[in-house]
């Protein structure tokens, strides 16, 4: 069982087995995907017909690898930009709502943290339709009675940008609170009594202790706003992001140019996720 | 008396070091047995292989005649309060006390019966229902005790129970424990760091330093006549000088304090004197007590543990000596020199 | 005075930003979400107040079938996650040594962050009638004719558990890490068997955490739209796309919007029920 209680050799065999098999399960769709991306072929099967780059760099007709492919290469660069966007006004509003939860009183607290916690169990779809209702109905409303269109009322990428920040800032603020739950509050009352104001406590003191969380929380945002799709494909205008163009293409068009793209993703993830690992190892 | 556990020349390695190291002892049934060390000394890991939660190296436990090779700590006749008493958060204190009786299948009425009993024994009458969550840290403690005794085991291993109670409490359930334990005859084998549990509580005491044990022995020979210099050092209050030299019937500190001592027979490297071993004001004629002078520093006031700071004239190294709190000693102010005597036989040497 | 007013524009700076975020992106949307289900086109082409959406709704039964499939098949994947991600956590947690937990974590975590998309396109490399899977079990000689396994509920269920069952990996290993070592010693000192251990001191121990990991997989598999209608077939409906058809292919969207609130109260409705069963508040789940 634990470590400590001695158990039988084939109870310890099989738990290992288990967790071997559950994480082959876990692995084996990003490695099939990686190892077709360098298949010489024009179908995403097996088998094996030799190793080639065609997928990221052929410019033939037949095969347009991935940095050919200009649609795929604006698509990419619209969710980067995106998901900076996203991931920098969730990050400061997330940081702010954690502040003001953790370290402030006030009527109708319980209300309004509900409400920033809502953004959990709301289904992604029903924020990208309710976002969309609103912003529909707001921007036909000034049209109707202003005679202006503004874009960010009509599906387009700073709409994109707005539904995406409604759920990012909720795990930002998720993560920084975690971090400020462990802050010792007598370093602010320190602060104060050295005569601070009580920004400037915040900004010199506890921003400083909470910067490991609001780097990671950055990160999450990004990542949260690059691979979402329930909530954006409501919103896109005509710039696709990202996981819209391969959904389509999942749909219409497969060629192993998507497992080029997804190996790009799974490597970049993988290097960024080790690269964290050892620096918090280090860290210890 | 009967021999309940015996410990045959148990050793425990780790990767890189030995935890415990050829330990070899027995207690006899109904005993209440101690274990003193500092942490990181070894006691945590020989009691957790008495246990069954660690499987020795080398050697054997033997309970009650039978060795326990093999045997899982379920199947052991031995129950354990840990350090964090590990009570279940998630249930009541009838729930937590009758959780082990539940495991045996006993019928409802003995299960029942059972528990009342020991939760009179404990005094936890009426806190049944209660979440062990809202009991204050001494109702804390006797819930798990009462739920290992409960169980009614051959010994009862404790691993610093009371180490998490204030001052107070721990010294008012280190005489509850010892009464408990007389009143139902278990065998206790408790560990801990604090002497002052072991010394009030045992009747046997172990004391032990990197693994090993150093001496085994009643409170009142540990303290009176400590067998390594460890013990010596490690058991109560004491002054350690470390000595330079010695000659046939005279020892000499580090600083020069010359001592009287006949009869030695190796050369001693460290002396130890009591700070009660010291007599204030002797008379001149006393057989076998050495006379020094002594200036006071300050008077470290604590009630009847009061004691002098004081520094040797003879070689300006400081020693504490107790003043015990009666009139004769009232007039002792700070800066005054004093006259000290000490008996040979208090001069424990190593 | 001045310490006060200096207090007050702390506080306000704090508030202002997190108010504008909740009302203008969840207060209002939902509102407007509300009162849209409830309008419908009349012949003048102008929106008038009416129940027709819900009442279209009930009458079609492929509807309300699509509904309380995607409402059962969301606890079945929720039991499952439940099921294989537990052992999973107790061995992160409590099994193995710290460094190989933190490798493992490494593991576990890439998936997540890899995006649901890229891994359901994995899953459709592999279960294809000429994936990886039927590949390697027809070279071996197991199989003569590939397997039907995409596009049908089969590995509709295998997406859903893939892209949920991490989050509830994640939340009862953070429970069962503040579990003590000694509460298990202890209740096997008092002899009870593995089977008593796990019942009546683990899992009670971890419900929080097994509370948090059901509701968010929950969440997330009723609400999700790339496995069911990327790996199920034809007949593995979900209803997240009846609100897809309503809004992107029909353009109906009041009727849309009835069926995003019937959602969001189905989702609510379930969760409430589970925090009510298991005692437990909204407010612990985000931790």
């Amino acid at each position: 069982m634990i470590r400590s209680l001695p158990s039988s050799n084939l109870y310890r065999l099989a738990y290992r087995l288990y967790i071997f098999l559950f994480f082959t399960f876990l692995l084996m769709p990003l490695i099939a995907i990686s190892i077709l991306a360098f298949n010489d072929s024009n179908f995403i099967s097996l088998p094996w017909n030799g190793f080639i780059f065609d997928w990221f760099f052929s410019t033939t007709d037949e095969r347009q690898g991935l940095f050919a492919d200009e649609e795929l290469i604006a698509s990419i660069y619209t969710s980067i930009s995106t998901g900076f966007f996203v991931a920098l006004i969730s990050t400061l509003v997330g940081t702010l709502a954690a502040l003001l939860f953790e370290e402030e009183q006030f009527r109708l607290k319980g209300l309004l943290y509900f409400l920033a916690l809502a953004p959990l169990v709301i289904p992604g779809v029903i924020l990208g339709i309710s976002i969309l209702l609103t912003a529909t109905a707001a921007g036909n409303h000034i049209e109707d009675n202003f005679g202006v269109d503004i874009e960010l009322f009509r599906p387009s990428y700073w709409l994109v940008v707005l539904g995406q920040f409604s759920f990012a800032a909720t795990y930002v603020m998720l993560l920084v609170s975690a971090r400020l739950k462990k802050f010792d509050r007598t370093l602010e009352e320190a602060a104060l009594s050295l005569k601070a104001t009580r920004l400037q406590a915040i900004w010199y003191v506890t921003i400083p202790f909470l910067r490991p969380a609001i780097i990671g929380a950055f990160v999450v945002a990004f990542i949260l706003s690059f691979s979402n799709i329930n909530t954006t494909i409501f919103l896109i205008g005509s710039d696709p992001t990202l996981p819209i163009d391969l959904y389509s293409r999942i749909r219409f068009s497969s060629t192993p140019v998507l497992n080029a793209v997804s190996f790009l993703i799974v490597l970049t993830i993988s290097v960024m996720a080790i690269t964290n690992f050892f620096a918090n190892r280090s860290n210890k | 008396m009967d021999k309940i556990l015996e410990i045959q020349n148990l050793s425990k390695h780790f990767d890189d070091f030995t935890a415990v190291k050829n330990v070899d002892f027995s207690v006899e049934e109904g005993g209440f047995f101690s274990i003193l060390g500092s942490s990181g000394c070894g006691k945590t890991t020989l009691l957790r292989i008495i246990a069954g939660f660690q499987q020795e190296s080398e050697g054997d436990v033997i309970i009650r005649g039978q060795s326990m090779k093999g045997i899982p700590p379920e199947k052991r006749p031995v129950n354990i309060v840990f350090q964090n008493l590990a009570l279940f958060p998630m249930m009541n204190v009838r729930e937590n006390i009758a959780f082990g009786l539940k495991r045996q299948k006993l019928n409802k009425t003995d299960i029942n019966f059972k528990i009342n009993e020991m939760l009179e024994r404990v005094g936890l009458k009426g806190f049944e229902k209660k979440k062990v969550t809202d009991l204050s840290g001494g109702q804390r403690q006797r819930v798990a005790i009462a739920r290992s005794l409960v169980m009614n085991p051959s010994i009862l291993l404790l691993d610093e129970p009371l180490g998490a109670l204030d001052r107070k409490l721990r010294e008012h359930m280190k005489v509850e424990l010892k009464l408990l334990q007389k009143e139902i005859g278990t065998t206790f084998v408790y560990i801990t760091h604090d002497q002052s549990e072991a010394l009030v509580m045992s009747d046997l005491v172990a004391v032990m330093h990197n693994g090993q044990f150093e001496q085994i022995d009643t409170p009142r020979n540990l303290y009176k006549n400590p067998k390594t210099s460890f013990v010596a050092g490690f058991v109560g209050d004491t002054n350690r000088f470390e000595l330079q030299s010695a000659s046939a019937d005279t020892i000499i500190t580090r600083g020069g304090w010359k001592l009287k001592l006949p009869d030695l027979t190796s050369r001693p490297e460290v002396l130890y004197i009591r700070p009660e071993a010291l007599i204030l004001n002797p008379d001149n004629h006393m057989d076998g007590v050495d006379q020094f002078d002594v200036t006071i520093k300050t008077i470290l006031f604590d009630g009847s543990n009061t004691k002098l700071s004081t520094v040797v004239n003879e070689s300006h190294e400081e020693l504490l000596i107790s003043l015990p709190q009666n009139a004769q000693f009232e007039g002792i102010s700070e800066g005054s020199s004093l006259k000290v005597g000490i008996h040979r036989n208090d001069l424990k040497c190593f | 005075m001045d310490n006060k007013s200096n207090f007050n524009f702390t506080f306000y700076l704090l508030i202002v930003p997190v108010l504008l975020w909740l009302i203008l992106t969840i207060v209002i949307p939902h509102i407007e979400l509300f009162i849209s289900s409830f309008l419908v086109e009349d012949d003048m082409g102008d929106m008038v107040f009416s129940f027709d959406n819900y009442i279209e709704f009930f009458s079609q039964q492929i509807y309300w079938l699509t509904f309380i499939k995607t409402a059962a098949y969301s606890i079945g994947v929720t039991l499952l996650a439940f099921v294989i991600a537990f052992p999973v956590a107790f061995y992160l947690s409590k099994v193995t040594t710290k460094k190989n937990a933190g490798f493992l974590m490494l593991l576990l975590l890439i998936p997540l962050w890899v995006g649901e998309l890229v891994t359901v396109y994995g899953w459709m490399v592999l279960l294809g009638d000429h994936g990886v899977i039927n590949h390697f079990l027809i070279t071996l000689g197991i199989i003569e004719e590939p397997l039907n396994m995409l596009y049908t509920n089969f590995s509709m269920v295998i997406g859903l558990l893939y892209m949920s069952m991490l989050f509830m990996v994640i939340p009862v290993m953070s429970t069962l890490q503040s579990l003590d070592d000694s509460l298990i010693e202890a209740a096997c000192d008092l002899g009870a068997s593995k089977w008593v251990i796990f019942t009546k001191i683990i899992i009670p121990y971890s419900m929080p955490g097994i509370t948090s990991g059901a509701i968010i997989v929950f969440m997330l598999v009723i609400g999700d739209y790339l496995a069911p209608n990327l790996l199920g077939g034809k007949n593995s409906l979900w209803f997240t796309e009846q609100i897809y058809n309503a809004f992107l292919s029909t353009f109906n969207w009041n009727e849309g919007a009835a069926f995003g609130f019937l959602l969001l109260l189905l989702s609510s409705g379930i969760i409430w029920i589970a925090l009510k069963l298991s005692g437990q508040k909204l407010e612990k789940v985000g931790s």
